[in-house]
């Protein structure tokens, strides 16, 4: 069940737009459920609830939320890929920040033209303005949502101090924020960089799983990315399309009211057509957006993930490698064989538990995208097929209305709403 | 002066009983029982439309011009298909079969089928525009050779050649509005033109263009600006209509430009959606689960299919809405054509007047002068004047009792058009979604099977 309400004071603030979300197949084990069933906007910051139920000992309550802010979210995610033990685990990518520049830069508009606007225009710009919030919105607080629920599913994540803090602390996380970002931010993303060249033209891949990984992730990452970006392309053509139709509805009211004789009442009907083509049209462009962009968006990022488990373990391997040519200098030499010794057990022991929980990873990754992608296609094939059967529909009753119209009479409306 | 002998009518105008009006008794009633009307929806809860192909043969949408007229009445139907290349090199043209079938007792035949090509039609427009622009009526605009190419922000505007179907299309459209017109289905240049096999060249191509005929226009207008005594309006039918004629043509080319827009940005989504198509079947490739990359390929042809349907669409958002607007936008320009020539006409006769007074004072001032010869001249130049004042007034009042019916009909006229043409695009649109139906629902079931 989805649903909105929206609020515009005068001041400028935006508040809150309640979202459930059903988000089904990472809420499978009862035993942590996590979900955002709803999130404030004020001016830049989102403030999402984080809501919390558990039969796990480990949390102090069942039930609980608290409200917390995308930088936090981000504090969870640098937090966890700084962790050692977790670099075998493919992290669940951050998500991407809220982006509400779009509908902002409408809202200035809308307060700026507010008193050159009849009362109509006025209130059907507020009411796309809405629709724009409530998209926008659907998508950050799924993405915000999906990226707790990976780590709720996940057997080890879920175990994590850092993520049952984020869970259940009731302050500002914010005191360990700015820590994490400095020293972290910047260096990942130099480790992030240089991290295709490493897998390309790395050490000699011994093990056949992951010869065959490498290739297909390297391959699949180009691919998803330009999808990724048509699909965005795509999205947008249709939103301008729905914006055409917009114009032209607006336009032929504005002939309308100039006019005064049996054409005015036509032009009007036309109008009303051409608006319920817009709000067609737009209601099929998010729903795109919402199944087959942010799929295709989010798995960017998560193949981008994979690829970092695979980074990892090809340092590990280097390691590996660079410590056994070390224990052999050390043995040739004579000198310091116990650390040698000591130091080619380490590193052969990270990567063997690197390439052991790597292979359970990627495995799983597979089945979670297969598993995405079918649930995504077949609701947009759904929303798809019923926008489409709900136009149709609506052009007939237009068409229907049209040809039954002599001049200077109107079809009976109570005849359509049985139609 | 007094300008008009009719005075203001209440709006809708009914047509005069003018004899020499064929259509006066023509409804527009669609009878609910109607042929089209039963092709058009079926009794089945989810009604199935007759799929209506959209490209731009022109047989397709003369149609449009003639299912909605009372078929005793008015029975003429008019097509222009087959161009094909006559002539080799530099003299080549496309040649165009205009094919005109009716019952109507003016035509010599039921069914005459004759060859024209583009600068034929030209000519006839400038034709009939200089024939009775100046008396009144309201002269279909000239089929336009080329479009000024989308006049949106990052697109240059390029002027883009059409090609002969389109061109076909809007000759045939020219030529439906033309003998819709009463006055101008008698004209004999408009006979000669659906009838005789042979017709003298038009010459001079140049100034029978549509900039031509603007640049003639303008001339009316320009004359206008120039009266150095503005006309004294006493009929307000006439400055009312002027008016919104002036809002109309703003609001039409405001709502043109949208149009065109929309059939830019529709002609983007299929490029898109036929570039998505392929990233989706390379993603598909890619992929190494065999159940998802097969519905990845899939995916990907259906985008492709889609493509196709968008493309359609586009055709249907010009062909139907933008080329309707297109054609309104110069239908006005030569309806504010007619009212510029009124007011010239009344120029003409204030000149008259004017030139009458002179020629009484001249000679009241010969009376007293001694010269019976001169007196004479003058008693002969008062006469020859006293008949063109008079005769400008009965041409002031016949243009203006003209533009009156003119109008009447336009109206009328813009009423039907633009039903005709909405209904249509509400048939393309519902065959889209058909066709999309069609295929998302042969889709679900790959993307279901993804195990």
């Amino acid at each position: 069940v989805q649903f909105g309400a929206f609020q515009h004071s005068c001041s400028n603030k935006i508040y809150l737009l309640l979202v459930r979300s059903v988000s089904v197949d990472l809420n499978n084990d009862a035993s942590l459920v996590i979900d955002i069933p709803d999130a404030l906007c004020e001016r830049d910051k989102v403030k999402f609830t984080v809501h919390t139920k558990t039969t796990l000992s480990s949390f102090q309550k069942p039930e609980f939320s608290v409200p917390r802010q995308h930088e936090e979210f981000i504090w969870l995610h640098d937090t966890i890929v700084e962790t050692e033990e977790y670099a075998g685990l493919i992290i669940p990518p951050a998500p991407p920040k809220p982006d509400f520049e779009g509908p902002r830069e409408k809202m200035h508009k809308l307060g700026e033209g507010e008193s050159s606007m009849t009362k109509e225009e006025y209130a059907k710009m507020k009411q796309e303005l809405e629709a724009e919030y409530l998209a926008v919105f659907k998508k950050t607080v799924q993405v915000h949502e999906v990226f707790l629920q990976r780590f709720s599913s996940h057997p080890i994540f879920r175990k994590d101090r850092n993520f049952q803090i984020f869970l259940e602390y009731d302050q500002d996380l914010s005191v360990r924020r700015k820590n994490a970002k400095e020293m972290f931010g910047g260096f990942f993303k130099n480790m992030v960089k240089s991290a295709d060249e490493v897998l390309i033209s790395g050490v000699k891949e011994v093990d056949e799983f992951f010869e065959q990984e490498k290739t297909f992730l390297l391959d699949y990452s180009s691919k998803i990315k330009d999808a990724t970006a048509k699909a965005e392309k795509m999205t947008r053509s249709h939103k301008n399309v729905a914006d055409d139709y917009n114009h032209i509805s607006g336009a032929l009211n504005s002939t309308a009211a100039d006019n005064n004789t049996a054409f005015k009442k036509h032009l009007e009907k036309y109008a009303e057509v051409f608006e319920k083509l817009r709000k067609l049209e737009d209601r099929v462009a998010s729903d795109q957006e919402l199944k087959l962009t942010e799929l295709l968006r989010y798995y960017t990022r998560d193949i981008q993930a994979a690829k970092d488990l695979l980074y990892r373990r090809a340092r590990a391997l280097a390691d590996n490698e660079n410590s056994n040519k070390a224990l052999d200098k050390a043995r040739l030499k004579g000198k310091d064989i116990a650390q040698a010794e000591e130091n080619q057990k380490q590193c052969l022991q990270k990567f063997d538990k690197l390439s052991e929980s790597g292979k359970k990873e990627l495995t799983s990754f597979k089945a979670r995208r297969v598993v995405a992608f079918r649930k995504n296609l077949i609701e947009m094939t759904e929303l798809e097929i019923k926008h489409a059967k709900v136009r149709r529909l609506k052009c007939c009753v237009y068409h229907y209305m049209f040809t039954r119209q002599c001049s200077g009479s109107h079809g009976k409306p109570g005849n359509l709403r049985e139609f | 002066i007094s300008s008009s002998s009719n005075g203001p009518k209440a709006e809708p105008m009914l047509l005069d009983h003018d004899p020499d009006d064929l259509f006066a008794e023509a409804t527009e009633e669609v009878s609910l029982d109607s042929p089209e009307r039963q092709m058009i929806l079926s009794d089945g809860p989810s009604p199935a439309i007759t799929p209506v192909t959209i490209n731009p043969r022109a047989d397709v949408f003369d149609l449009s011009f003639v299912s909605h007229e009372n078929r005793d009445t008015f029975d003429i139907q008019i097509s222009v298909s087959d161009p094909e290349k006559v002539g080799d090199g530099m003299n080549a043209y496309m040649a165009y079969k205009v094919t005109t079938k009716t019952s109507l007792s003016i035509f010599s035949r039921d069914e005459v089928c004759v060859k024209r090509r583009f600068s034929d039609f030209l000519g006839l427009h400038s034709k009939l525009a200089s024939k009775y622009m100046h008396i009144g009526y309201i002269v279909p605009p000239a089929p336009e050779k080329s479009i000024v190419g989308q006049r949106l922000g990052r697109r240059s505007s390029a002027v883009t050649e059409l090609d002969p179907d389109a061109k076909a299309c809007l000759c045939c459209r020219y030529l439906l509005r033309t003998v819709k017109q009463p006055a101008l289905l008698k004209d004999p240049d408009v006979l000669q033109f659906l009838e005789s096999s042979e017709l003298p060249r038009a010459v001079s191509t140049q100034a029978l263009s549509g900039a031509g005929i603007l640049r003639m226009v303008n001339k009316a207008a320009d004359a206008v600006n120039k009266m150095t005594i503005k006309m004294n309006e006493s009929d307000a039918w006439f400055e009312e209509k002027q008016q919104q004629f002036e809002n109309l043509d703003v609001q039409l080319r405001k709502l043109h430009a949208s149009v065109e827009s929309l059939v830019f940005h529709r002609k983007e989504l299929s490029v898109n959606t036929a570039s998505f198509a392929k990233s989706a079947a390379m993603l598909g490739n890619s992929e190494d689960h065999t159940a998802l990359s097969r519905a990845l390929s899939q995916l990907a042809e259906v985008e492709e299919k889609i493509d196709q349907l968008h493309q359609d669409q586009a055709c249907a958002d010009f062909y139907l809405i933008s080329e309707l607007l297109g054609d309104y936008v110069r239908l006005i320009t030569a309806v504010k054509g007619v009212f510029d020539q009124r007011m010239k006409t009344w120029a003409k006769c204030q000149d008259a007047q004017v030139m009458l007074q002179r020629k009484r004072e001249a000679e009241a001032k010969l009376q007293h002068a001694n010269k019976p010869d001169k007196l004479q001249q003058a008693k002969d130049e008062i006469r020859e004047w006293e008949g063109k004042v008079q005769q400008g007034e009965r041409d002031f009042e016949q243009i203006s009792k003209n533009i009156r019916r003119e109008v009447g009909r336009f109206e009328k006229d813009r009423v039907k058009d633009f039903r005709v043409v909405i209904i249509k695009y509400l048939e393309s649109l519902v065959h889209t979604q058909q066709q999309l139906i069609k295929y998302w629902e042969a889709f679900l079931p790959e993307a279901k099977a993804i195990a």
